[in-house]
């Protein structure tokens, strides 16, 4: 790592970790979802005692993230709900902040690369949010040695690091686009409603747009309903929502085997029991490069935006 | 003498507006230049590019032989800039701002406060050193900017309208220590601003600067003889009375090619006579001569102020 970019890296940690915003976003995360593990960890507690399988069979850990009491959404729900806010909240003003504040022209005029700037706030947000989700995750595991009395298998805590890893991935991609919204306007309001709007534009109404362009009709041969069905799902997979829902499901349940339509000859073979870890990695590797390749590509734009930009006055 | 600061032909062309046109200037070693012109007359951009910030249209910036827009990175290294309307972190302490500067110069943590701390000395923030910039005063910052150019030990700083917003008496006192600065540490500085006076008193050398051209360059006293070729002296002679016979004897004068006249209720008046050479004598003779009352008799030099005015009249 350049130093320039180091020591700019540690500025922008220190800055997250000192900032209002960061630690309310931070709480607003712990609560809503420490909420949902409480109550998951309740209804989980209430069914296992009936069920006939041992414990630590059916990867009860991982049921701590998905499981539902119906009232309050899972851990996986509020977290694919909140990671996108918590990406955008952290970006939306990096650029134009130090702009407003007459920063930029000083740190442009020492001798370091202008993209160590952009940089510099990139890995510092990622860090800090990576950072949070692993300690989230090793609570939640923690929380489930003491609820249950037992301690999760290997394949289980390696599962629940890689979900938080996509997730970490996940809020990259949303913060990228800040990082964007924030060189392109100088208003951090203007970044703020532009970030929102595109969020509130895959969450709700890309499905939507989906359905209506590439309905599943499941009328004709199996073959057109195949067709119909892949048109549909390349479709939703430009949206990194889709994505990461497809990503953590296999992830977090290794019950899912496939996703998409399973064919006969798919089925014939199948036994019916949950997919190793490696499998399951290697069913999700598309989504995983697909997000990792939002992000970069977003980045890279504005990285050439910043590049080209004016840099002059507030 | 060695050329620290070489502008050649240096051209922005904006969109619809050439904010530099064809700008040729060199600042020597241990000078304190003043680029001056009013808003607008492409001070900011010109300096961006010498910092490489802003790429030139055409021609090139050196700066201690290293061109700005192919190796802006190494120009940094020896170039301190103050921008105009300069911010800080305002959450961070005065010390702290300087040490990020400082770091960022690939100073390490311990070198770097106490290169921040001598500093702070020096511009006369050490009982603020540890306070939030948030609570400076807009001369405080002024000052930790000045500092902020100098930590990075450059060779050449450059200042972008450093008195804006500072009262008369923190402008004096601003300017001095840039000077002071200067000489001890045997820095060249290029400074730009619209006050003419202000300047006037730092700059070894000026270079007056409109509408992206650099129309006239040197040390005051040269611009002066530049500009009033034909008029280089002015007397202000006050009499009474001022009758038109008087005036005409003044203009009758050798040398004169200009009285201006005020007259006031009690038949007296204020007459500034400008001349090629220096007239006050005669003047006063032919005053005594008409046998009008002698009041006031001053002769003016010329400051930058006139000059710069004489440049808007020429071009209005
Ligand atoms: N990014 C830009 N796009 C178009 N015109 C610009 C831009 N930046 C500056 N200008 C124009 O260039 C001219 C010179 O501006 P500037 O260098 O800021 O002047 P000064 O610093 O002397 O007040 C002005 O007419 C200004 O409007
Ligand atoms: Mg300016």
């Amino acid at each position: 790592m350049r130093r320039s970019l180091s020591v700019l890296f540690r500025k922008e940690v220190a800055d997250h970790l000192h900032s209002w915003r960061f630690n309310i976003l931070i709480a607003l995360i712990a609560l809503t979802t420490l909420a949902s593990l409480y109550t998951a960890a309740q209804t989980i507690r209430s069914v296992v005692p009936q069920a006939d399988q041992p414990l630590g069979d059916i990867g009860l850990f991982l049921k701590l993230f998905t499981t539902t009491d119906g009232k309050l959404p899972s851990f996986v729900a509020f977290v694919g709900f909140l990671a996108p806010l918590l990406g955008l909240g952290m970006a939306f003003d990096a650029i134009s902040s130090e702009r407003n504040k007459g920063t930029l022209v000083r740190l442009l005029s020492q001798p370091i690369y202008r993209d160590d700037v952009i940089l510099a706030k990139w890995f510092a947000a990622l860090a800090v949010v990576g950072v949070f989700f692993l300690a989230l995750g090793f609570i939640v595991m923690g929380l489930g040695l003491f609820v249950f009395g037992i301690p999760p298998t290997a394949e289980e805590v390696l599962r629940i690091v890689f979900f938080l890893l996509v997730t970490a991935v996940y809020v990259a991609v949303w913060q990228s686009l800040a990082i964007l919204f924030s060189i392109r306007f100088r208003q951090a309001a203007t970044s703020v409603l532009a970030g929102l709007s595109v969020w509130l534009f895959f969450s709700l109404f890309y499905p939507m747009i989906v359905n209506l362009i590439a309905p599943i009709t499941g009328r004709g041969t199996v073959d057109d309903v195949l067709r119909e069905i892949g048109r549909h799902q390349f479709l939703s997979r430009l949206s990194p929502v889709t994505l990461y829902e497809e990503a953590t499901t296999i992830l977090l349940s290794p019950d899912v085997r496939a996703l998409g339509p399973f064919t006969l000859e798919q089925a014939i073979g199948a036994i019916p029991t949950p997919l190793p870890f490696d499998q399951s990695l290697l069913l999700i590797w598309p989504q995983i490069a697909g997000l990792v390749a939002m992000s970069v590509v977003l980045f890279g734009l504005s990285f050439v935006l910043f590049m080209r930009q004016d840099i002059r006055g507030r | 003498m060695s050329a620290i600061i070489e502008l050649r032909g240096l051209t922005k062309q904006y969109d619809t507006v050439r904010a530099v046109d064809n700008l040729t200037l060199t600042v020597y070693e241990g000078e304190v230049f003043g680029l001056l012109g009013p808003n607008g007359a492409g001070k900011t951009t010109t300096i961006l590019m010498m910092l490489g910030l802003v790429e030139p249209t055409d021609g090139t910036a050196r700066i201690l032989g290293i061109d700005a827009t192919r190796e802006p990175l190494k120009v940094k290294q020896v170039v301190g800039y103050l921008p105009d309307d300069v911010g800080f972190y305002d959450d961070l302490t005065g010390l702290e701002n300087l040490v990020l500067t400082a770091r960022l110069n690939g100073q390490n943590d311990r070198d770097a406060e106490a290169a921040a701390r001598a500093l702070l000395r020096r511009v006369g923030l050490e009982a603020a050193a540890d306070k939030k910039v948030g609570a400076y005063s807009r001369g405080m910052r002024q000052r930790l900017g000045l500092a902020d150019t100098l930590i990075k030990k450059p060779k050449v700083i450059i200042l972008d309208e450093p008195t804006l917003g500072i009262d008369p008496e923190g402008v004096r006192e601003f300017l001095q220590l840039i000077r002071t600065l200067s000489k001890e540490e045997g820095l060249t500085v290029l400074l730009s601003s619209h006050h003419l006076h202000q300047v006037q008193a730092i700059c070894d050398r000026v270079g007056i600067f409109v509408d992206g051209r650099l129309i006239a360059v040197g040390t005051v006293e040269e611009l002066s003889a530049q500009i009033f070729a034909d008029d280089r002296f002015s007397v202000e002679v006050a009499a009474r009375p001022l009758d038109d016979r008087l005036v005409e004897a003044l203009q009758r004068l050798p040398g004169v090619t200009r009285v201006d006249v005020r007259r006031e209720t009690d038949g007296g008046g204020e007459a500034v006579v400008r001349a090629t050479r220096d007239v006050a004598a005669d003047a006063a003779r032919a005053v005594v001569a008409a046998g009008a009352e002698l009041r006031k008799l001053t002769r003016r030099a010329y400051g930058l102020d006139d000059i710069y005015h004489r440049y808007f009249e020429g071009r209005a």
